[in-house]
């Protein structure tokens, strides 16, 4: 018998393909790691490859929007980073508390509900000189709760946000141009000490997952590594199968030519806005699982070049093609920590050293201008030449 | 019938001080075949945009239907899905997407964002394409990109598309323009055979053109109707003679 999504994968064997590639990676990872296997991987490198395979389920999220739907949205950054904070929130109040009770259980007098509370407020935020909680951090305590707002919060935002922008008939660069201001926005706001999120301190200790002090991060990265590969597993297929569908035709009309989609009788607000809002909570669930392998978040990630990057990378993988954009950010992000993260070696000149924290941005920025030239269909677009060579 | 099918009431626009339209009022029948002349400026193209919904009128209104529902604040998607097609004056089909996926986008079915996601192609749907596709000449080349099609098959199949939409009204501005003059008799033909069943709205500089048609003609100038009635009656009106030839 062959279900739908049966005859779907066979129809498109590219994305059998990259779910092949991604399962295959996921167990090499696996069986070469620190907890499961031969150790060949380290904890740190695993941590940043699992980091890497969110940042490609939020590039996926780029190229639906921009891609597929021409809106060149330079803000999905803020959505990751907000995915990151709500699920940080929980992260840090449980493990907070965790520790106040076991400093209440060696006490001599037992503590109040009122006196552990205020205990872990001023663990949290005394840093910004406070001990209060704010009223954001209402249901920190539960995680279902703060699940629940990793989806909801980023959703909300793009849905009132692309409402008002779509509605006024904002395009092109003026978009752009506003989505850059809304992330800038909030970014500023979570740098304010009394934005309720410790300012720049940000989230952190976001790696120790509360009630599993016992367990080392060999383990616990592994598990974020399989949930990352699982995620863009997933969010790949979700996104095949819309942009295959008469949603993608939609889509691709709306990029291609607007007014025309306009005369066929759709609604193109609604449609830019549902995709808008979809790939903001993707983003997000990117972010949500991103920053427990990071450790901290903090309102720098979701300066305005954070967005820009992720533009970046979808050109430089192709956008329009969903494996360009998953190729482009896995790429592109793994060579930006390798050569800013001191591994490259520094190429001595004699007059002066070629040292490649400084200089990387400016390959970057070269690459990317010579794609745009050249290659303006990215790394993807080589695929489509070797096809055209085999049919030849 | 209570009327026409679509009523033009004494509508006026100015774009920066310059009347585009002026005090402009005609009626289309139901089924109808009209074709719209008017040398460059006249407001062929505006008239159009009005009733589209892509410009609103500074006066008057536009009557559409059985029902009488005024068009004039109304976005374009409502227009569309109310009965009134429109072909834009270059053609302007999805270039990255087969004929056949063209031609699916445009067939009159819901259109809201979630029926769309959930939309599943129907024997009858891909019937219905085909057909359409056979009306317009692009049968052979159903799985063949938009943008590989020559300049005079994009035009049909962006008529093909407002066939798709199934409208009571076509709204079409200089399907002509750049053809061979064997493309334009298949036009011609392509359009009549649309009329039948529909009212059809021409614009057109070429005469010949709508010499072909054979219809009733309206003569635009300056944003008001100047003549109206068979070609042959208007082409002996002395306005219009000066009009054209320039005063």
């Amino acid at each position: 018998m062959q279900g739908p999504l049966v005859k779907f994968l066979i129809r498109h064997p590219s994305t059998l393909v990259f779910l092949a590639i991604l399962a295959c990676f996921t167990v090499l990872v696996t069986i070469s790691s620190e907890a499961f296997g031969t150790g060949l991987v380290s904890t740190s490198l695993v941590k940043t490859l699992g980091k890497t395979l969110c940042l490609c389920l939020v590039a996926l999220a780029m190229d639906l929007v921009w891609g597929y739907c021409g809106i060149l949205s330079l803000g999905h950054f803020a959505f990751f980073g907000l995915g990151g904070y709500m699920i940080g929130m929980w992260l840090m109040f449980e493990r907070t508390r965790l520790i106040v009770m076991d400093t209440a259980a060696n006490a001599l007098l037992p503590m109040t509900p009122q006196e552990i509370q205020d205990a872990i407020g001023s663990q949290i935020f005394g840093v910004v000189g406070g001990s209060e909680f704010p009223i954001i951090w209402m249901f920190s305590h539960l995680l279902s709760v703060q699940l629940l707002l990793v989806v909801l919060v980023p959703g909300l935002l793009a849905l009132i946000f692309g409402w008002l922008a779509f509605r006024s008939r904002v395009t092109g660069v003026y978009l752009s141009i506003l989505t850059q201001a809304m992330t800038l926005a909030l970014a500023l706001y979570l740098f304010q000490n009394d934005s309720g999120l410790r300012g720049n301190n940000g989230l952190s200790g976001l790696q120790n997952l509360p009630n599993l002090d016992d367990t080392p991060q060999s383990v616990i990265s592994m598990w974020f590594f399989w949930g990352s590969a699982f995620a863009l597993g997933l969010g790949y297929l979700g996104a095949k199968l819309i942009v295959e569908s008469k949603m993608g035709n939609v889509m691709r009309g709306i990029r291609d030519d607007e007014a025309r989609v306009r005369f066929l009788g759709y609604n193109v607000e609604a449609y830019k806005l549902f995709i808008f809002t979809l790939t903001a909570i993707i983003a997000a669930v990117a972010g949500a699982l991103y920053y427990p392998q990071a450790g901290i978040i903090n309102p720098a990630e979701i300066a305005p070049i954070a967005s820009i990057y992720l533009a970046v990378w979808v050109a430089i993988g192709g956008r329009g093609r969903l494996y360009g954009a998953v190729i482009g950010a896995a790429v592109v992000s793994l060579l930006s920590s390798w050569f800013t993260g001191g591994q490259a070696p520094d190429i001595p000149l004699g007059f002066a050293t070629l040292k490649w924290v400084d200089w990387w941005l400016v390959l970057l920025g070269l690459s990317f201008v010579c794609v745009t030239l050249y290659a303006p269909k990215g790394i993807g677009g080589l695929f489509d030449k070797l096809q055209k060579g085999a049919s030849k | 019938m209570s009327g026409a099918l679509l009523e033009v009431n004494a509508i006026s626009v100015s774009f920066d001080g310059f009347k585009a339209i002026n005090n402009l009022s005609f009626n289309i029948d139901s089924g109808e075949l009209r074709a719209i002349i008017g040398p460059n400026g006249a407001g062929k193209t505006t008239f159009m945009d009005i009733v589209t919904g892509k410009t609103r009128p500074d006066e008057g209104d536009v009557i559409w239907g059985d029902d009488n529902v005024s068009l004039i604040k109304k976005s374009e998607s409502d227009i569309a899905n109310l009965g009134i097609g429109r072909k834009f004056q270059k053609p302007t089909v999805f270039e990255d997407q087969s004929v056949s996926d063209n031609l699916t986008m445009a067939l009159r079915n819901k259109r809201s964002t979630f029926a769309v996601l959930f939309y599943k192609s129907s024997q009858k749907d891909r019937d219905a394409v085909a057909t359409i596709a056979g009306d317009i000449g692009l049968k052979d080349h159903l799985d063949q990109r938009g943008g590989d099609l020559s300049h005079g098959q994009k035009q049909w199949l962006e008529i093909g598309m407002l066939l798709a939409q199934e409208p009571q009204l076509l709204l079409v501005d200089e399907p002509a323009a750049g053809m061979t003059v064997d493309e334009r008799n298949q036009t011609v033909a392509l359009l009549k055979h649309a009329a039948k069943t529909r009212a059809v709205v021409v614009v057109e500089h070429d005469m010949e053109f709508i010499q072909n048609l054979d219809c009733k003609v309206t003569v635009l100038h300056e944003g008001s109707v100047l003549a109206e009635g068979k070609l042959d009656h208007v082409t002996k009106n002395q306005t219009v003679i000066d009009v054209y030839l320039g005063r």
